[in-house]
């Protein structure tokens, strides 16, 4: 006779296992890699000791690509297949890029997104940045002994959809599972906020090396709410090393620079810059290819009035920020300070003098992001239970749809909680019309063509009827990492056709699979093997989530026989997972998938309504 | 519970315009901290799916619910009313007579902003008195056409006042 276990309600059967996440700041200038250890929040260093990885990657004539520092002490020798500040192409066009002149890299204007000609062939800053990823998830695991679980990986809170869209791309690229993308400036509050356990409303002033985000957050009791977030996704400590590099060309006569010299210039005017955060005067000093010397002495005074342009640039999103959340300075409780370039004192006094008070600069602001993340992560990766914190995020720009003329309807404003979703009918405007084109756009601007063009797609198959007939219902829905997804149904008469986006911007699925198989690591790989680890991997998780949920509710959500049906699922998958059938085990998770939606249903009701009890018992009817 | 349950039961709420902010406010917390999906991460597809959907609906909830322009609205259509029926524009001749001025008063301003602050102070009192009259004619009176007529005049405030945010931005 078999014994029965009997597991208390409230407990998962399983025994407490620690999840191993991270949280990963994937930086324009620095990357890097946090977790949680023993409750505490630490960033991972490497092997000698740093804990920031330069954002830089150099493919090499050999077929072997160098990260971080290695690739940095080469930038000036070798431009064209060095990357630097690779995050400022992702999810961007030739003609979104601004500073061309100032870039040494050979771009092709693929269609979507930009990609770099380099001794390795063609590159998407996609995968230049799985390149950053894959080191970064090698040192997590390293650290933690084992496989992870996830990651929280952040973005500037200002990054559009196609910036998301790539920025996930190239975690899956890397092999990292997305627990979540987080925005920078949120991933801040949160180490601050539970550190310095604040409560009021809070700005994060978040300046990097390519970046720049405002976000106004109100902090009660472990509830991290945006209010508004503006920026400038193409702002950071970059423009002002341009600004200085363009003043070192004007100073010494320079009229042609070879890409050599470019990249050294442009490395001495970021040195100066630094230096000057703690000195009142730097001198530059190079030695250019063709033998001419240059020394030259920069004053704190002339470096403020050559950026004064770009630090007055970075108040209009705060200004914007705060009547978007429709508060005054006044309301501002304390601003926090983020990213590498918030050193700059004169950064720091026009923050100070903007909202009337000191900026808080006591936090690490190259660690603060990373650290936020991990913390996240760990929430996310099921580590922690109960009480914890909740986030509350919006999506920074609005979403719309052209429409007639070239203008923009919007249909999702800026500044939306997410997750959201709006629908909106649209009707034909010919007789007989049977097709139908779509255009979502994001952006402020009432022209289409002002705006970021995210997806153009068809909708065929409407029956033909008189103009006006037809009812074509398009619906946004934008999820928990800010990214959207298009749906549109003809329903004036009962008929439905559904469709699905084809983004025109960044890569389609096919594309990161096929970049996947080429990728040199897979391609030693045994790709169905690879395929059955991650079905294993997702498999597991269910069969552990189902079990924890039938301990927790099953007794008091589930007949007999429901529960009994549930239970043989869930062996089923367990017993699937014992072979190596990856038909079997994917026919075995959808059986379970789909035998749970009723029971989730339930749970997900019972949750609403333990929320409401706490202060509307006698208002409820259940 | 039932999803199409209307946005004041999902809340716990009484259907009125006179509203309870911190009530509110507490509710949406309780609820967001128990669906969001944040809590799902680590769930299955079912669960990850439902959470998403949920946490959607109690945005959109709290988002009508917390603006009384948007409250007010929400409740003439739940008393099937469409206050913003694109055929019926219709005001009265001496609210008609009040935008004319302040419209004007809006172009004298030009850029000062001294000015479009009074003017600004002014329009902002002018919509909180609609608002009082909003209670009145929703919860006492339950008139709803005459809510309706009020509705119309805070839309054209709230569009004023927009333009005015825009004038100080030049
Ligand atoms: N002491 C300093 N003074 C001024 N700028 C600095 C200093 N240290 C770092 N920075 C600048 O900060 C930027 C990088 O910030 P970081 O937060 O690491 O960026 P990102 O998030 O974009 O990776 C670079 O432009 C760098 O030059
Ligand atoms: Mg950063």
């Amino acid at each position: 006779m078999a014994l029965l276990q009997i597991a208390e309600p409230g407990m998962s059967t399983a025994p407490h296992q620690h999840r191993l996440a991270v949280g990963i700041d994937l930086g324009t200038t620095n990357s890097l890699v946090a977790t949680v250890r023993n409750g505490v929040a630490v960033v991972l260093n490497d092997a000698r000791g740093h804990g920031l990885l330069p954002s830089v990657v150099r493919y090499r004539a050999d077929g072997g690509v160098d990260v971080g520092h290695a690739a940095l002490a080469r930038a000036a020798e070798d431009p064209h297949n060095t990357i630097v500040s690779v995050k400022r192409f992702m999810g961007r066009g030739l003609r979104d890029l601004p500073d061309l002149a100032t870039l040494p890299y050979q771009f092709v204007d693929a269609p979507g997104m930009v990609r770099l000609r380099t001794v390795a062939g063609e590159k998407s800053p996609v995968e230049v940045s799985a390149e950053i990823l894959k080191v970064l998830k090698a040192r997590g695991e390293a650290a933690l002994g084992g496989e992870l679980v996830g990651a929280v990986i952040t973005v500037p809170a200002y990054f559009d959809d196609a910036q998301r869209q790539a920025t996930k791309d190239a975690a899956r690229l890397a092999g990292l599972n997305v627990l979540r993308l987080l925005n920078e400036p949120t991933a801040a509050a949160i180490a601050y906020g539970l550190d310095n356990a604040a409560e009021g409303i809070y700005a994060v002033y978040d300046l990097g090396g390519g970046t720049f985000d405002l976000s106004i957050l109100k902090l009660t009791r472990g509830v991290f709410e945006v209010l508004a977030t503006h920026g400038d996704s193409a702002l950071g400590g970059d423009d002002f090393d341009r600004r200085i590099y363009c003043w070192i060309l004007e100073q010494a006569q320079l009229h042609t620079v070879d890409d050599h010299d470019k990249a050294m210039l442009m490395a001495k005017a970021r040195e100066a810059k630094e230096y000057l955060s703690d000195h009142d005067e730097a001198r530059i000093t190079a030695l250019l290819a063709s033998g001419q010397v240059i020394d030259l002495l920069l004053s704190e005074t002339t470096f403020n009035d050559l950026t004064a342009s770009l630090v007055n640039k970075t108040l209009t999103p705060c200004r914007k920020a705060l009547r978007d959340a429709g508060l005054r300075v006044q309301d501002v409780k304390g601003v926090v300070m983020v990213g590498g370039a918030t050193r700059v004192p004169r950064i720091q006094a026009a923050v100070g003098e903007f909202f009337g008070q000191m900026p808080l600069t006591n936090l690490d602001p190259d660690k603060v992001v990373a650290l936020g993340a991990a913390m996240q992560a760990d929430v996310l990766a099921g580590n922690k239970s109960g009480d914890d914190w909740l986030l509350l995020d919006v999506v920074p720009l609005s979403l719309g749809l052209e429409t007639m003329g070239g203008l923009v309807e919007k249909i999702i404003p800026r500044n939306s909680t997410i997750p959201t979703a709006r629908a909106q009918e649209f009707t034909t405007f010919k007789d007989g019309q049977t097709a139908m084109s779509i255009h979502v756009v994001q952006g402020e601007r009432e022209l289409v063509a002002d705006c970021r063009s995210l997806a153009r797609f068809e909708l065929r198959g409407i029956p033909p009827m008189v103009a006006g007939a037809a009812r074509v219902r398009v619906t946004f829905q934008v999820d928990a990492d800010g990214l959207l997804s298009v749906t549109a149904r003809e329903t004036g008469t009962g008929i439905e056709a559904g469709i699905t986006v084809k983004p025109s911007y960044g890569l389609s699925d096919d594309e990161v699979a096929a970049m996947l198989r080429a990728s040199y690591e897979y391609a030693q790989d045994d790709m169905a093997a690879r395929n059955l680890a991650e079905a294993r991997v997702d498999a597991r998780r269910l069969v552990e989530a189902t079990q924890a949920a039938l301990a927790e509710n099953g007794d008091a959500l589930l007949s007999t026989e429901e529960r009994a049906a549930l239970e043989k699922l869930v062996a089923a998958l367990d017993n699937a997972l014992a072979g190596d059938d990856l038909a079997a085990l994917k026919r075995a998770s959808d059986a379970l998938n789909h035998g749970t939606v009723e029971f989730a249903a339930r749970r997900m009701n019972l949750s609403v309504r333990k929320a409401l009890t706490g202060h509307r018992l006698d208002e409820l009817e259940i | 519970m039932d999803f199409s349950q209307n946005h004041f039961a999902l809340f716990g709420l009484p259907i009125a315009f006179e509203l309870d902010a911190e009530r509110l406010e507490r509710a949406y917390r309780d609820i967001q901290a128990q669906i969001h999906p944040d809590r799902f991460a680590h769930a299955g597809e079912a669960e990850q799916r439902l959470s998403m959907q949920w946490a959607t609906r109690v945005n959109e909830a709290y988002q009508t619910l917390r603006k009384p322009f948007e409250r007010a609205r929400y409740l003439l259509q739940l008393n099937g009313v469409d206050a913003l029926d694109p055929r019926d524009t219709s005001m009265p001749p001496d609210f008609l007579m009040r935008q004319m001025e302040w419209r004007e008063a809006l172009a004298d301003a030009g850029g000062d902003s001294g000015a479009l602050a009074r003017l600004e102070d002014e329009l902002r009192a002018h919509a909180a008195e609609l608002r009082a009259e909003l209670a009145q004619q929703i919860d006492r009176r339950r008139d709803w056409p005459a809510a309706a007529a009020t509705l119309r005049k805070l839309r054209f405030m709230d569009k004023l006042l927009e333009e005015i945010e825009a004038a100080y931005e030049q």
